[in-house]
Formats: C-alpha cells, structure tokens, sequence
C-alpha cells in the first residue's frame, strides 16, 4: 500500500500544526464560529448532537495493521472504546473532545493519516473496490488512480471552496463495488480497442434529496489526460454550480438542469484550452504511485485447498461462514475475507478497540498486514490463504467477528441516525437492529439469499438508501418517526434509484413490511433467481400489494 | 479599505468611482458596468482598474487587458470561491496586471489566492480587525508545497518529486 514519502509526511504535520493555530485564533476571537467552521470541517470535525464528532479518512478504503491498531489507541483514550464505520470508507469517533482533536490528528499524522477533506464544500475523501488488487473481475487495481487524486484534490487552491461537497469514486472491476454512479465524479477503468486503459467518466450522481445516477460524460478518457480533465471538470462546476440553494447545489443538479451534452460541450472547451503538460503528473510520478499497489509476495499455491475442503465437510458452522464470507480472489489457493460488522443486534460498522486489534493480528498473522474498509461497512482481510481460513475463522470467533451474513438480509448498512446526528430525522440504528433480529435465522437468510436493505435516518442519505433493494428513509411527521420504504434500488453497475412502495410506517411497523415484501418473492421467485433480479422481472405491483395490506390484516387472511 | 499583499499592509492607491465619472484620482477602479464609457474616453492619461463580479466571463475583458493596470474581483462571501477559477481564467487568458481579491476572505485561503494568481487582497474593515496582517504572513511562511502543478509559482510536490529523481539519476551517472 502506499507509504508517505518526506513531502506527504510535511504536508500532514503541517496541517496538524495549521489546525492547532485554527483553533487557538477561533480561541482568541480572530475567526468567528461562522469562519471556524469550514476549517474544523474540512480537517473533519463535526459538531453533533451531544459532542464533536471525528470522522478520520481511509483513503480508498485501504488500511494497514499498524493504522487500525492506532484507531484503537484513539478509540480508548479519547473515545469511548470504538468507532463507526461510514459509508464513504471513514471512520467516525463520537466523542472526543474539540480541545484533544489536534493531538488525536497529531497521533493520525505518525500513521500516514488524517481527516483532511472528510467534510465541508471541498473534494471529498476518494472511494475505491474494497477487493482493489484482488477481484479476478478487475482491468487495473484503481488504487494507483484513487491515491494521485487524494493528493491533487487536497488543499486545492481553486476548489476548497465548492458550491457544495463533491464526491469521487473508482472502480477497476467488471462488477462495481463502488457505487460509481451515485457520485459526483465516478471513474471506471476501461480498455478501448487498441488495449489502452483509461476511464469512463460519469458526472452527476448522488443521493441526497434529489436522487440521480451519473451520466456519461466521456466514454474513454486516456490516464495521461486525467488531472486536466478533472480540472476542467471541477473549475466548470465551481464557476457554474448553484450557490443560491444548497439543496441545489451539487453538480448533479447542473448536470440536469443545462443537460448532460451542454455540461459536456462546456468541460470539453474548458479542457481544450487548457495546458495538459502544465497539469498532469508525469508517467514517472504514475508510476511511482502505482508500484506501492504491487501484488504481496503471494505463495505459489494450487488453486483449491485440501486443507480447506477437509474443514468445511468437517465443520457447518465454518462451511457456512466460508461460502457466505470470503470472494475469490486472483491469485491460486487465496481467498478474501469479509468481516461482518453487523452482528445480530450490534450497531452497523461499529467496532470496539478490542475489535480493532483483534483484526489487526489477524491481519498481521494471515494477510499480509493489510485490512480493507468497504461502504457497507465491514472490514476486509484482503489475502489470506485457503489452508489458513479456519485459523481466521476462530480468531474471529473469539472477537465476536465471525457472522456469517455479508451480503444477506441481515447485512444492514445503516448510518448513525437520531442517535449521534445532528441532522438525523428519525433512527436508523433500532430500526437495522430489529430486522436483523427478524431474520437472524441462517437458514432463511440463506434461502432469502443475496438482499441489500440500507437504511438513512433523514434526506441526505447517508445510509444510500436510494440504492437499497430495499430502502428505508426515516422522516419525522408531527413529531413521530415515519419510515418510507423503496424498493428495487441497486448499487451497481446496474445502478437504480428504488422506488417508494406507500405511506410511511411507524418504527414498530418495518420489521412486518420487510418480512412482506420478502414474502412475495419467495412466493413468486424462479430457482436460483436473486431478490432484485426478481424485483425487476415481476414490477413494483406485486410487492406494492403486499406491502399495502394493513398491519394485522394478512395474517387474517391467511 | 486595508488592503495587503505577500509583502505585508499596502496603502491603496485606488479610487473606486461608482457613478460612471472617471474622476480626477490618480488611479481610477470603475464597475464593470462603467467599464465601456471609461475605455472609450480619448486621450485617457490616468491608471484605470475595473471591478468586477464573480460571474465575469474572463473572455469579455482579453482585447482590453493592456489598458487594464488591476482587476479587482469581489468575493461576496469567503465561501462562494468563484472568484479563484475567475482568476485562474483571467491569468490563462493573459491578463498579467494586478490581481485584486476584495471581499471578506478569511486568512487561511490567502495561499490560495496567491495560487490562483491573485497579486492583493482587500479586505472589510471588520475582517482586517479581526485578522492581523501577521496572521496572513504566516499562511504563507508556513513553506509547505502544495500537490498541484500549474498553481503555485514556488512549486510543488510533483515536480520536486520529479527534480529529486533527476537529480538521483545524475548521481548515480556520475558514479
């Protein structure tokens, strides 16, 4: 992984330092709160609803041991013992204290991290695939691209100072495990014809209160090209975004309003004239960045292990564990390993420092020191041998880390809601609890299958439940909390803004609704066809019906 | 209004005239609205500068730059950083006269406005109260290259990566 060299380190202990005079001046009454504010929010502290509130980046959602075990020296000295995983590979500490975050970020900065750029109307942390450099699916590892856009997006002379936040994400796969389409900037890598990588550029997507999957705005753009054209991209918006209206504010709100050929008309004559040698890092400096994503030194293993098939006919429990948490991986005899932060009845993403550290061995034990952060919210242990799976699977039992529900009903991406946020609407986190609870059995879930239910405690989608298979938005109705339920989102490179099914329900009322919907397409699925798949052939009126029975009524019926 | 640049406080020397006359000042800023009835008077021996709105398309102004001794640029809020991509468009268009940012700008975005080729800031007067001049030539003592290439005249980090490896392979050619 990437490893700051002398100008990276100075510029992080620099801006510890430059935050540290911020908060002496907001201190001694040169900056107002109002002037203080986009600069705590732009080193990513938060002011919520009972303290500041952290959030830390993780670029590319790649995380060393060394790093995770420093989270939780963070977490246990200034924190409450644990932290919570967003959605936008960060992590946010609920609790320190405004006057301790200099030294918190000071502890960051000898991990090669910080909270640049977490917040506020500037380019956001860069989100990539969490299996980067280990998907069989993928063209190229995105991180290399991810890690020189962290660098030309930080402190940006021009575009610190946005109409409103921007957002950017990288995939390299086939399957997108980014979400690309639902951020300001998405990149893909392609190959053209001649077998040239490059990027597929989407502008325009986001969730929010106006959901909008990105458009195309180049088909293939060459590496080389890229920070000119993203200059181009980014000086159009600053210049043309709304700043009248923050709700309209994103550049996906421009997109729409002068439409997709006019924003692409406008970027290509900003690009055209502008110095593309001036601009772009060179092929050397590409490079650079890019040999720090090498492959490890993986063992030359056969592809399937003994060892392994010998466990799993052994032992159900780790059977299932295995064919619900571990993807293949491009290299013979390896696997990567999701760890579920979604027990049953635990907060989504969080994880306790005790945790952390457990992850940690782990990770220094069986995958080359190296864990992943991905926007569901669970960890990942990158490269871990078959032969060793077990000895992870019961390292992760006795951490309380070994459910077995990635990708199933009960792994719910959740964001904090009422309880932390300050712009929170209604809570999310009892509502993840309780269907989790609902369809704790492992015998259903399984039957259930392949089911992404995320859940946002208010508008601004946190929780993307615009892209849930099934969704749920939590609202406040006179002084109630009211859930709307969407259906048929999608995540993907298929990517879908769901639908909402009918009136809000009360919080005591989603467990029934979801077990409803369920109900319909265990009814009406075809053998081996998946939750959305099915979504998509039989329409919204099946599942609208079902869900509009009134609470009580259907179990009458039956 | 206080007025500073990379050297510290300046004394300003212009007079911004809003009524359309050009006045009798040695150095003359009109609105941009004014801007085409100061230009066409003949015979013009006095400095003139325009003031303009963020919203400038840099291309309206490029036959005059000649004639132009400042453009000043308002930033109706420190957060609205429209006025930075203003001025990088008047710079790539070839304005070299001096570059004025006139709004309530906090010190902190003084690098940035230096980056993006601005020459001066003025400021209200309850801004420049609030923030010394020192605390404005600490931003920028501070020494620390930025990411960008194409910004800041000092450098940055890509090309000192790019330097450190020439120089590298000189060594190692000279061994």
């Amino acid at each position: 992984m990437y490893r700051y060299d002398e100008f990276d380190s100075a510029f992080v202990r620099a801006r510890v330092e430059e935050f540290r005079g911020q908060v002496a001046r907001r201190l001694d009454g040169s900056l107002t709160e109002d002037e203080f504010k986009p600069l705590r929010l732009k080193n990513g502290v938060y002011l919520q609803l009972h303290a500041y509130m952290l959030r830390i980046a993780i670029p590319y959602g790649t995380l060393s041991a060394v790093q995770l075990r420093q989270l939780a020296v963070i977490a246990e000295r200034y924190d409450r013992g644990y932290g919570h995983f967003t959605t936008r590979q960060n992590i946010q500490f609920n609790w320190p204290k405004l006057r301790d975050i200099p030294d918190i970020l000071s502890l960051l900065a000898d991990v090669e991290m910080h909270g640049i750029q977490t917040s506020g109307n500037c380019i956001r942390n860069v989100t990539a695939d969490h299996f980067a450099g280990v998907a069989p699916d993928e063209i190229e590892d995105p991180r290399a691209v991810a890690e020189l856009i962290r660098q030309w997006s930080t402190a940006h002379p021009e575009f610190s100072y946005l109409p409103r936040k921007f957002k950017v994400a990288v995939t390299g796969a086939a399957r997108d495990r980014a979400v690309t389409a639902a951020h300001d900037i998405g990149l893909r890598i392609v190959r053209n014809a001649a077998g040239e990588t490059g990027y597929t550029v989407l502008v325009g997507g986001g969730l929010g209160r106006t959901p909008m999957i990105g458009k195309v705005v180049r088909t293939f753009l060459p590496k080389a090209d890229l920070l000119a054209y993203l200059e181009a991209v980014m000086r159009v918006y600053n210049l043309e975004g709304r700043r009248d209206n923050k709700y309209k504010a994103r550049v996906k709100i421009l997109v729409h309003e002068i439409g997709v050929e006019e924003f692409r008309a406008r970027v290509e004559a900003e690009f055209a004239g502008l110095d593309g040698p001036g601009i772009n890092a060179d092929p050397a400096e590409v490079a650079r960045i890019a040999a720090y994503f090498a492959p490890p030194a993986y063992a030359k293993l056969p592809a399937t292990s003994t060892k392994l098939a010998a466990r799993r006919a052994s032992n159900p429990a780790f059977a299932e564990w295995v064919a619900v948490n571990t993807a293949p991986h491009v290299a013979p005899g390896y696997a990567a390993v999701t760890i579920s932060l979604k027990g049953i009845g635990e907060a989504p993403g969080d994880i306790t420092a005790v945790q952390m550290r457990a992850a940690a061995d782990l990770a220094g034990r069986f995958s080359f020191n190296e864990t992943r952060v991905t926007h569901l919210q669970n960890l990942v242990l990158p490269h871990v041998r078959q032969d060793d799976l077990f000895d992870v699977w019961q390292g992760l039992i006795a951490s309380g880390l070994a459910t077995a529900n990635v990708g199933l009903i009960t792994d719910i991406i959740a964001c904090p809601g009422l309880d932390y946020c300050a712009l929170a609407t209604a809570r999310s986190i009892p509502i993840a609890q309780a269907i989790a609870h609902r369809f704790a059995d492992q015998a259903r879930q399984r039957d259930i299958g392949e089911l992404n239910i995320k859940i946002s405690g208010c508008i601004n989608a946190c929780g993307h439940h615009h892209v849930g298979h099934i969704g749920i938005l939590g609202l406040e109705k006179r002084g109630e909390e009211s859930y709307q339920i969407t259906l048929g989102g999608d995540a993907t490179e298929t990517a879908a803004i769901g639908e909402i099914l009918g009136p809000g329900l009360s919080a005591n009322e989603v467990p029934d609704a979801i077990e409803r919907i369920v109900g319909v397409y265990l009814a009406q699925r075809y053998s081996g066809e998946s939750f959305i798949a099915a979504v998509k052939r039989l329409g919204l009126a099946p599942f609208k019906a079902a869900f509009l029975v009134a609470p009580g009524a259907h179990h009458a019926a039956a | 209004m206080p007025l500073l640049d990379r050297t510290g406080a300046l004394d300003d020397p212009w007079v911004l005239i809003e009524d359309g006359a050009t006045g009798t000042a040695s150095h003359t800023l009109v609105t941009f609205d004014a801007w085409p009835a100061a230009i066409a008077i003949p015979s013009r021996s006095l400095k003139l500068g325009v003031l303009v709105p963020n919203t400038l398309d840099a291309a309206a102004l490029r036959a005059h730059f000649a004639a132009l001794e400042l453009i000043a640029i308002t930033f109706p809020s420190y957060g609205d950083g429209r006025g930075f991509s203003v001025a990088r468009r008047l710079r790539a268009a070839g304005y070299t006269g001096r570059l004025r940012a006139r709004g309530p700008l906090i010190a902190d975005q003084f690098r940035y406005a230096l980056a993006c080729g601005f020459d001066e800031i003025e400021l209200p007067e309850a801004s420049a109260a609030r923030q010394p001049v020192s605390q404005w030539l600490a931003q920028i003592e501070a020494g620390v290259l930025p990411y960008q290439r194409g910004y800041a005249p000092g450098g940055n980090i890509l090309d000192a990566r790019r330097a450190a490896r020439k120089a590298l392979r000189e060594d190692s050619a000279n061994v």
